[in-house]
């Protein structure tokens, strides 16, 4: 018999306001809710709730609420609740432990503890409803394009042509309205209407959002101008077409969520369009290795970047992305001079489809650390120019984008937030390809839930939303163009931080001058 | 002298004061040499706007006889930093002359440091073993002198440009200037600043202008880009040890002319580049210039309010931000360019001049040598 | 003249418009004070399985089988709305049998009840910010949680 886990969630009903108009019983896929005709009641099974709230979101008399058990083991601080469970679950099972989206463990967040600043006095605040207040950003190497063979010259161009005016030839690189992106999410990982939605919002917005490793289906072809196209290890779904199609080509070489962990689509997920689009056999598991195969060391991922250049004629800014890991500094740097034009990093409270709890939850280190030495060291070696840094792993509001930029970001990276502007809420469940919202399923009726012209109006609303409040701390600041807050670590002060914590963030103590 | 390191309040470079400040400026477009009595008189018309917390000078031309050679201004805390800091200096240069700058005492000018000068040239052999050129191995020198917290900490070049220096002191600048005995050097061009920092411990390296080589900033403002420059700044060797505003604009200037070999015309579209919405309706030349700029080099553009005067080998350049938040007036009369704070430090010393303006944001004006042109 | 319309590729089957339209010809408010332990006479129905689904209810039609067929002169068309008055309607069912939509249903009290697009149900007035009346939003249409049932202004025909 196997050990028995009691349900982390109770349903529960407020019987006076149920009408028993099921639509909690035909909305939820985890088949949670049923209808008892011999008491005409409504009846619930907590074991199978994942508390996704689709049922309480729909119920038209709000009768539903979903509570967390208060079942309780003996406390003890040492075994929580969930660990004891975890437990009992593997010694049933024999598995790995799986889960989904970012880490959600205690661990202290350094940007819920710097404080931004603004003008008083010395230097007038800007008011963006008045003034122009820009948001507009380029990300891709802005010194010149080194030759394969060129050693890194420091020799430096004369700027000007022979009649005089400026030499304005300069790499391949993106434009964005504003510094901030959809991250990667593969189709097959996430559906055919989320990813619609992504890429409707893109264009509207005139940002970028990441096809992940799934290959790029034929319908969203015309949004090219606003994609990022991936290569992963499993090389799903590549071919010229797939790389001339985007503005920006992104090599992954790891995820904040799972670092040093390729991915796994299991081969029910992978069916239909979401096979074809991958060009992988239907219904077979779609395996991404842990590393690449071409790539064991740094000067083989140069001979990646540089086929990727000649592949899309030089006119695409090649992307590489890695997780956040204790190294990354140095390995970001070996990067930038392996001729990418954007390092994208991603910290360790970065989402998933799917992975390892116990490497979620224990592997890799904050962004906001990790975003903090990688520009400090990229400048120390005077290479920051060579490229954007683009970072994500859980910028959850416009304040940790904003703090984000403020320690050397050029852009931003969400994916979490998009999925919740979508539905999401967060029942860190998509490994069970049961989405109740049609985000992270491929189930036709469940896919059907999400209407892509409400997703992108949601996106379009929350990403205008923050852009407004970027431009209001800007304007506080006295700032009216966001190259000028980029790397500006005087805006600001660290609380409750140790004097290590603060030195590797390059930040001052709240109240300390200048 | 005075000795800072007693007390809690934290020297210049330590911590960073926002200010807000008067200029003024004076050129001869046709070279003419004038003596530094009009540009005193016209910065004390606007005492108000300095605290009596800094004020300092640039002059241009004032050192006709050793006019090939670098005019290294120095600060000296103690004989034995002099010792010290001249022993670098001979390591590295030959000099002709050596002296303390003549001053005379003022009742509102104290606690001087020890004020020397050197008209020096680069040793051959030294400058062939660091085999970078000229101008760039006496900015390094300055550079590293200045950053120096340790062995030379009590040394501070102030200017190091040919035919050129800076006279600067805690005070305010009408006093400084009769401290400095201005009016008995002649110039072709001559700007001025009085200081109103907020607070300060009054010390003499944080009176401006700031210089490096040739290149003289004087500026009235308070930049919120001011980190986001400076750490794009230090990736190329400069190291802001002063925290100033001006400093950080003089190294955006020197990096940019200087070493990236951009015009003067092109700097200031970088410092105080156009809105996005105006290069858009640019004609399809201009947009690509402008474009091209802004994305090269975005990392220097000054946000927050500003105006400036930086003085150069033989001309002068007036820039105010993009949103005209600090004043800033100019006008010709027969051979000479003005540009104020105020039109009041103008008419102090040229009550005749006739189309007074104001730039408009981010516009440069530029004036250079007859000669040059 | 304003339809609606529902577009099955977004229609879920979850039968919530039924419920809110049957609430709203209750008068609307507090959902379960009108519905709970009742049948109820929604105006619109969803057809379909859980793959496909659509709602179905009055397609105001430009000639329609229901007012040529009624006996009491109860039906007519209202501003392009076919509306049914209660107060003359004799219960006959002609009009059931003669709307090849199924749309139209007995009340409780047996005289007829049809979509008239929220028309006549004061808790679906849009206001202005005055609190000036400017239209009626369709129960079913507000709260169709897919945006799958719209009301769209289509062109009179003759």
């Amino acid at each position: 018999m196997d050990l028995y886990v009691y349900p982390e969630f109770e349903v529960v009903r407020n019987e006076k306001k149920c009408i028993c108009c099921q639509a909690c019983s035909r909305q939820c896929a985890n088949l949670v809710h049923s209808y008892d005709e011999a008491t005409d009641c409504m009846e619930a099974d907590d074991s199978k709730c994942v508390n996704c709230h689709r049922c309480v979101t729909l119920c038209p008399t709000k009768a539903l609420k979903i509570v967390k058990s208060d079942h309780t083991f003996r406390p003890n601080a040492n075994w929580s609740q969930a660990t004891i469970n975890e437990l009992y679950l593997q010694a049933n099972s024999g598995g790995v432990l799986l889960s989904s989206m970012g880490n959600p463990q205690p661990h202290p967040s350094y940007f819920d503890r710097l404080l931004l600043n603004a003008s008083q006095v010395t230097n007038p605040s800007i008011d963006p409803l008045r003034e122009p207040m820009e948001t507009k950003v380029f990300l891709g190497r802005k010194t010149p394009v080194p030759p394969l063979e060129a050693n890194n010259t420091t020799a430096v161009p004369e700027p000007y042509n022979p009649d005089g005016t400026l030499k304005t030839e300069m790499s391949p690189q993106i434009e964005l309205s504003m510094p901030l992106m959809f991250s990667a999410m593969s189709y097959g990982s996430i559906s055919y209407n989320a990813h619609a939605s992504l890429a409707r919002a893109a264009t509207q917005l005139g940002i970028c959002y990441n096809t992940g490793e799934g290959g790029l289906h034929k319908d969203f072809y015309q949004y090219g101008p606003n994609t990022i196209v991936q290569v992963a290890s499993g090389r799903f779904g590549i071919h010229a077409d797939y790389l001339d199609a985007g503005a920006a080509v992104e090599i992954k070489m790891g995820q904040g969520a799972k670092p040093g962990i390729g991915g796994h689509l299991p081969g029910k997920k992978n069916v239909g369009q979401v096979a074809q689009t991958r060009m992988t056999p239907e219904g077979s598991d779609a395996i991404s290795p842990a590393p690449h195969h071409d790539i064991y060391s740094i000067e083989d991922l140069r001979q990646l970047v540089y086929s990727l250049k000649e592949a899309t004629g030089n006119r695409k800014p090649i992307i590489v992305k890695i997780a956040a890991v204790h190294n990354v500094a140095a390995i970001a740097s070996g990067i930038a001079r392996s001729g990418a034009d954007i390092i994208a990093i991603d910290g360790f409270r970065g989402g998933t489809g799917a992975a390892p709890t116990r490497i979620r939850d224990n592997v890799g280190i904050p962004i906001e650390l990790a975003l903090a030495c990688v520009d400090a060291r990229l400048r120390d070696e005077g290479i920051r120019d060579d490229v954007s840094l683009v970072v994500g792993g859980s910028i959850r509001s416009s304040a940790d984008w904003i703090k984000a930029i403020a320690l050397g970001a050029d852009a931003c990276y969400i994916a979490t937030g998009a999925l919740m502007a979508l539905g999401c809420h967060l029942c860190r469940s998509c490994h069970t390809a049961l989405c109740n919202w049609g985000i992270a399923t491929q189930r036709p009726d469940l896919v059907k839930r999400l209407n892509p012209e409400i997703g992108t109006q949601h996106l379009v609303n929350l990403v205008h939303a923050w852009q407004h409040e970027l431009k209001e701390v800007m304007g506080g600041m006295g700032i009216n163009s966001v190259e000028a807050l980029r790397g500006n670590r005087l805006m600001l002060r660290a609380v409750g931080m140790t004097k290590e914590e603060m030195n590797m963030l390059g930040v001052k103590m709240a109240g300390e001058s200048a | 002298m005075l000795d800072n390191t007693n007390t809690k309040v934290q020297l210049e470079g330590k911590v960073r004061i926002p200010s807000g400040c008067a200029i003024s400026g004076i050129f001869a477009q046709d070279g003419e040499l004038f003596s530094g009595r009009d540009i005193i008189t016209s910065i004390a018309v606007m005492h108000d706007r300095s605290n009596g917390l800094g004020g300092g000078f640039a002059g241009y031309g004032i050192y006709p006889k050793h006019k090939d050679k670098y005019a290294i201004h120095m600060f000296y805390d103690s004989e034995d930093d002099r010792g010290k800091a001249e022993r670098r200096i001979n390591k590295y240069f030959s000099y002709v002359l050596s002296e303390q700058i003549p001053t005379q005492k003022h009742p509102n000018i104290k606690d001087a440091p020890l004020i020397y000068r050197y008209f020096a040239e680069p040793l051959t052999e030294q400058l062939e073993k660091a085999q970078i050129d000229e101008r760039e191995y006496v900015a390094r020198f300055a550079l590293r002198v200045n950053a120096d917290e340790d062995e030379l900490k009590g040394a501070h070049v102030i200017s190091c440009g040919k035919n050129m220096g800076i006279f600067k002191a805690n005070g305010f600048p009408e006093d400084v200037g009769e401290f400095y005995k201005l009016d008995e050097y002649k110039g072709y061009c001559w700007t001025a600043h009085g200081r109103y920092p907020t607070n300060t411990p009054g010390w003499w390296g944080g009176a401006h202008p700031f210089g490096l080589l040739d290149y003289s900033v004087v500026h009235n403002g308070e930049i919120s880009s001011y980190d986001a420059n400076r750490r794009y700044l230090e990736m190329f060797g400069y190291t802001c040890s002063l925290q100033t505003d001006t400093e950080a604009i003089t190294y955006i200037v020197d990096y940019l002319n200087r070493k990236q070999g951009l015009e003067l015309e092109d700097v200031a579209k970088v410092m105080a580049a156009p809105f996005w919405s105006t290069i858009e309706r640019m004609d399809e030349k201009e947009k690509a210039a402008y474009t091209f700029l802004r994305r090269r080099y975005g990392n220097l553009l000054v946000t927050g309010p500003f105006s400036i005067m930086l003085g150069f080998t033989g001309g002068l350049m007036v820039l105010g931000d993009r949103l005209k938040l600090r004043s800033m007036v100019c006008g010709h009369q027969q051979n000479k360019f003005y540009a104020a704070s105020e039109e009041c430090a103008i008419r102090a010393i040229c009550p005749e001049i006739q189309g007074i303006h104001s730039p408009r944001s981010g516009e440069a004006v530029i004036v250079r040598l007859e000669e040059n042109k | 003249m304003k339809k609606i319309y529902v577009r099955e590729d977004w229609c879920l089957g979850c039968h919530l418009c039924e419920y809110y339209c049957a609430n709203a010809n209750l008068g609307g408010g507090d959902m379960w004070k009108n519905l709970k332990g009742k049948a109820i006479r929604p105006r619109i129905r969803v057809e379909g399985d859980n793959n496909v689904s659509f709602a179905v209810q009055c397609r105001h039609c430009d000639e329609p089988h229901c007012l040529k067929g009624c006996i009491a002169g109860a039906i007519s068309i209202i501003e392009g709305v076919v509306s049914i008055d209660q107060n003359k309607c004799v219960g006959c069912c002609t009009c059931v049998l003669t709307c090849p939509y199924g749309c139209i249903v007995p009340t409780e009290t047996g005289v007829m009840s049809k979509c008239e697009l929220c028309v006549n149900n004061a808790g679906q007035a849009k206001k202005d910010k005055e609190g000036g009346i400017v239209g009626f939003i369709p129960a079913c249409v507000q709260n169709c949680p897919n945006n799958a049932i719209v009301v769209e202004e289509t062109e009179v025909t003759a």
